[in-house]
C-alpha cells in the first residue's frame, strides 16, 4: 500500500515535469534553439497564478487560464523583441541571450515580488481524497491530471492539426515552408507562445501545492533539461514518458534510499541512458 | 592684552581639539554579508534590516533604550562620536561568493570589522578569509559547530551553537516528560549542508547521552520540490516529536505535505531558521498550529527595551523582528560596544576589546545569559528559549518557569 502511495505521488509530480518540459522540447524541435529561461517561465507562471487568485478569485480554471494567457503573450513578445534577432547571430549569442533573459526575468521577479517565499492562499483548493487507502491531495491530483491531458493535447496539436503541420513544416525546412505560403515568423512566434504558455500553466498547477520564491526557476529549469534530454530533444511524447519516469524514480529512491540519494539515482540512470541511447528515449538519431 | 592672548590661545586650542576630534570621528566601516538573493533571501534581507536598526541605535541618540550600551548619545563616544558606516554585500547563499565578497570588503572597501553570514557554509569560508587578513569577524546567527573551534583568533560568535541546541532540546524533553507528556522517541529531519548536518549531529549525540531513542534521522536537500517520501517515512515510524532543521521553502513544504498525506505527529519542533522566516507564519498558520520553534527572542511587554526595538524594526520592514535577525542585531551591538571600548579602528585593538567583552543579560535585547567569549571565540553565555505557534504569532512556552503561557500538547496542526 505504501509502495502504491509512493508511486502515485511520483507519477503526479512527473506529469507536471512532463508538461513544462514539453514546452522546452517544442522550441528545440521547432527551431534548434535552447531556451535557458524556461524555468523562469514556470516561475512567472506561479506568480501570475497567485496574482490572478488574489485579484480575480475563483478556482484553478481561472488562475490556470490566466497564467497560460499571460505567459503566452510574454512568450510571443520575447520572440518578437529578442529571439527573432539573435537567431541571425552565432550559436553562442543564442545560448547567452536566453541565459541573460533568465537572469533578467529572475531579478525582475525579485524586484517586483521581493525574495519572500509565498504560497497560494489555503482557501484556493485543498482537501484529500482517500482512494482505497491511498491518499491523494486534491490540488496534486487536479494538477497531475490536467498536466497529462495538456501534454497529450500539445502532442495532438502538433501531429493532427493544420497549425501543427505548419509548425512542423517550418521546423523541417524553413525555405520550403515559405514557398508553400507559410510565414515562419508567425509560426515561430506561435511556438514561443505555446512553449511559454505551457510553462505558465504548469507553474500555476505547481503553485497549488508548492511554496516558492523568485529563485525557484533554477530548479525547474534544470529538471526540464534533464527530462527533455532523457525523452529525446524535440519529442513531446518523449518528454511525457521521461517526466513520468523521472518523477517515479525520484519518489521511489527518495523513499527507499533516502531523499539525498534521489538525484544521484536519477542522474546515474540519465548518464547510463545517454550512453546507450544518446538521442534519448524517443529522439531521432 | 594678556586676557585677549589667553582667549586666542584657548580658541586655538579648541580648534586643534576640534580638528583632532574631527579626524577621530571618521566613520567606522563595517562590512555585512548576508544572502540578499537566492533561496534564503527573505531571511538575509531581514537580517540586513536588523543590522541597519542596530546601526541607527548606535549612530543616533536613543535615550529610551538606555539599557543598551551606546544607545544613549550619538555615535561611538570612545572614538570621539564617530558614526558607523555599513558596507553591505550579497553572497547569495553561495560559499565561494561569500569568500570572494569577504576578500573584496577587506582589500577594496577597507572595512575594519565584519558581521555575517546566515548560512553556516558561507560563514565558514568568509571567516577563513578574515582570519588570513587579521580582521575581526563577528558571527551573528550561523550555528554550525566548527565555525569556532578551528583555532581562529579573529572569529567571534555571539549566537548559541549547535551543541547548545541539542542540550536545550533534551532538557525540554526531560521537563515535558516530567509534566506528563509522552515522548517515547524522536525523529530528526535535516537539510544536508553545514547548518543542518551539524545541528542534527549535535541533537543525535545529545539524545544518545540522554537515552532518548531516535526513530529516524533523515537528511534531505533544501531545494527539494517534493518531500512526501520523508513524510511517509515519519508516518511509518510514528515518533512523538519531530525536529526539523530546515530553511524556509522546505519548512513550508513539509507542513503542507504533512497535511496532504493526513499526518500530524504529536509535536513538531523547528530549529529556528525556516520556522522563524517572516514568510513561514503567513504561509502555514492554518495548518501548523501549535508547532514549536527555538528562539532567544521574545518581543516582551509594551515599554520594554526589546518591545521598543521591535517597534523600530517594524516601522522599517512592516513585520516583527524574528529570532534569526534578532541574533544578528545583538551581534552587531556587541561588536559596536567592543569597538567603542577599543577606542580605535585598529583591527588588533578591536580583537582585544572583543576578547574582553563582558555584557550582562540586562544590557542585551536577546534572551542570552550574557556575552563573554571563550578562547575559541564562542559566547559561553548564549542560550535559547522554546516558543509555540498560537494564532498568528509565537508565544514563549519553555523554560516552564519563565512563562505563564501553557504548552499545548499535542499540536493541533491543520485539524
Amino acid at each position: 500500500m505504501l509502495l502504491l502511495q509512493v508511486i502515485v505521488g511520483g507519477l503526479l509530480l512527473g506529469a507536471i515535469y512532463a508538461l513544462f518540459s514539453s514546452g522546452l522540447t517544442l522550441i528545440w524541435g521547432m527551431m534548434n534553439f535552447i531556451n535557458f529561461a524556461h524555468g523562469e517561465f514556470v516561475m512567472l507562471g506561479m506568480y501570475a497564478a497567485l496574482l490572478a487568485a488574489i485579484w480575480l478569485g475563483g478556482g484553478p480554471a481561472v488562475f490556470g487560464f490566466a497564467s497560460l494567457l499571460a505567459l503566452f503573450v510574454l512568450g510571443v513578445i520575447i520572440y518578437i523583441s529578442l529571439i527573432r534577432h539573435v537567431m541571425r547571430g552565432p550559436m553562442l549569442a543564442q545560448i547567452l541571450s536566453t541565459f541573460g533573459l533568465a537572469l533578467l526575468l529572475r531579478y525582475t521577479a525579485f524586484w517586483l515580488f521581493s525574495a519572500n517565499v509565498v504560497s497560494m492562499p489555503e482557501t484556493v483548493l485543498s482537501g484529500n481524497l482517500n482512494i482505497g487507502g491511498i491518499l491523494v491531495s486534491v490540488p496534486q491530483l487536479i494538477a497531475g491530471v490536467i498536466a497529462a491531458a495538456l501534454t497529450i493535447a500539445m502532442h495532438l496539436l502538433l501531429t493532427r492539426t493544420t497549425i501543427g503541420s505548419k509548425l512542423l513544416a517550418v521546423a523541417e525546412d524553413r525555405n520550403a515552408a515559405m514557398l508553400m505560403g507559410i510565414r515562419p515568423d508567425g509560426m515561430q512566434a506561435l511556438a514561443w507562445g505555446l512553449s511559454a504558455g505551457s510553462a505558465g500553466i504548469a507553474g500555476a498547477l505547481m503553485a497549488m501545492s508548492y511554496p516558492w520564491s523568485p529563485s525557484v526557476g533554477e530548479t525547474f529549469g534544470l529538471t526540464a533539461f534533464v527530462v527533455v534530454t532523457f525523452g529525446g530533444f524535440g519529442s513531446v511524447p518523449g518528454a511525457m514518458y521521461a517526466g513520468l519516469i523521472i518523477g517515479l524514480i525520484q519518489a521511489l529512491s527518495a523513499y527507499y534510499l533516502g531523499p539525498i540519494y534521489k538525484d544521484v539515482v536519477v542522474y546515474a540512470l540519465f548518464v547510463a541512458l545517454l550512453w546507450l541511447r544518446p538521442q534519448g528515449l524517443m529522439g531521432k538519431a | 592684552m594678556r586676557k585677549s592672548s589667553f582667549v586666542l590661545a584657548a580658541l586655538l586650542g579648541a580648534s586643534l581639539v576640534g580638528a583632532s576630534v574631527a579626524q577621530a570621528a571618521d566613520a567606522v566601516k563595517i562590512g555585512i554579508l548576508f544572502p540578499l538573493t537566492g533561496n534564503a533571501a527573505a531571511a538575509g534581507q531581514a537580517a540586513k534590516a536588523a543590522v541597519e536598526v542596530a546601526t541607527d541605535i548606535v549612530n543616533n541618540d536613543h535615550p529610551e533604550l538606555s539599557d543598551i550600551p551606546l544607545a544613549k548619545g550619538a555615535g561611538l563616544p570612545g572614538l570621539g562620536g564617530a558614526k558607523i558606516e555599513l558596507v553591505s554585500v550579497d553572497h547569495q547563499g553561495n560559499p565561494s561568493v561569500a569568500q570572494q565578497q569577504t576578500l573584496r570588503l577587506i582589500t577594496q572597501e577597507k572595512v575594519q570589522a565584519l558581521v555575517g553570514a546566515y548560512q553556516s557554509s558561507c560563514a565558514l569560508t568568509a571567516t577563513a578569509v578574515a582570519e588570513r587578513y587579521g580582521i575581526p569577524f563577528v558571527v551573528g546567527d550561523s550555528v554550525a559547530g566548527n565555525i569556532t573551534g578551528r583555532g581562529f583568533k579573529w572569529t567571534f560568535r555571539v549566537t548559541p551553537l549547535a551543541a547548545d541546541f541539542g542540550d536545550a532540546y533534551m532538557s525540554f524533553i526531560a521537563d515535558a516528560r516530567k509534566a506528563g507528556k509522552q515522548i517515547r522517541s524522536i525523529a530528526i529531519i535535516n537539510e544536508n549542508t553545514d547548518y543542518g548536518t551539524s545541528v542534527a549531529e549535535a541533537i543525535e549525540g545529545a539524545a544518545k547521552k540522554a537515552n532518548i531513542p531516535v526513530a529516524a534521522r533523515i537528511p534531505y536537500s533544501a531545494s527539494s520540490t517534493d518531500v512526501s517520501a520523508q513524510v511517509l517515512q515519519l508516518k511509518d515510524k510514528q515518533p512523538d516529536l519531530v525536529i526539523f532543521i530546515s530553511y524556509t521553502a522546505d519548512a513550508i513544504l513539509y507542513m503542507k505535505t504533512m497535511k496532504s498525506l493526513d499526518y500530524t505527529p504529536p509535536m513538531v519542533l523547528g530549529d529556528d531558521s525556516g520556522f522563524s522566516d517572516p514568510s513561514f507564519i503567513p504561509a502555514v498558520k492554518d495548518i501548523a498550529q501549535g508547532a514549536m520553534n527555538r528562539s532567544a527572542w521574545d518581543i516582551g511587554k509594551p515599554g520594554s527595551t526589546s518591545y521598543k526595538i521591535n517597534e523600530m524594526y517594524k516601522a522599517k520592514t512592516g513585520h516583527d523582528l524574528d529570532d534569526t535577525s534578532g541574533r544578528d542585531l545583538q551581534a552587531f551591538l556587541t561588536l559596536a560596544e567592543a569597538i567603542n571600548r577599543a577606542g580605535s579602528t585598529e583591527p588588533a585593538k578591536i580583537q582585544a576589546a572583543l576578547k574582553a567583552t563582558d555584557l550582562k543579560p540586562n544590557q542585551l535585547m536577546m534572551g542570552y545569559r550574557g556575552v563573554k567569549f571563550d578562547g575559541t571565540g564562542q559566547n559561553i553565555l548564549a542560550s535559547t528559549y522554546l516558543i509555540q505557534l498560537k494564532g498568528d504569532s509565537y508565544e514563549l512556552v519553555w523554560p516552564f518557569d519563565r512563562t505563564q503561557n501553557k504548552l499545548e500538547w499535542p499540536m493541533k496542526g491543520w485539524r
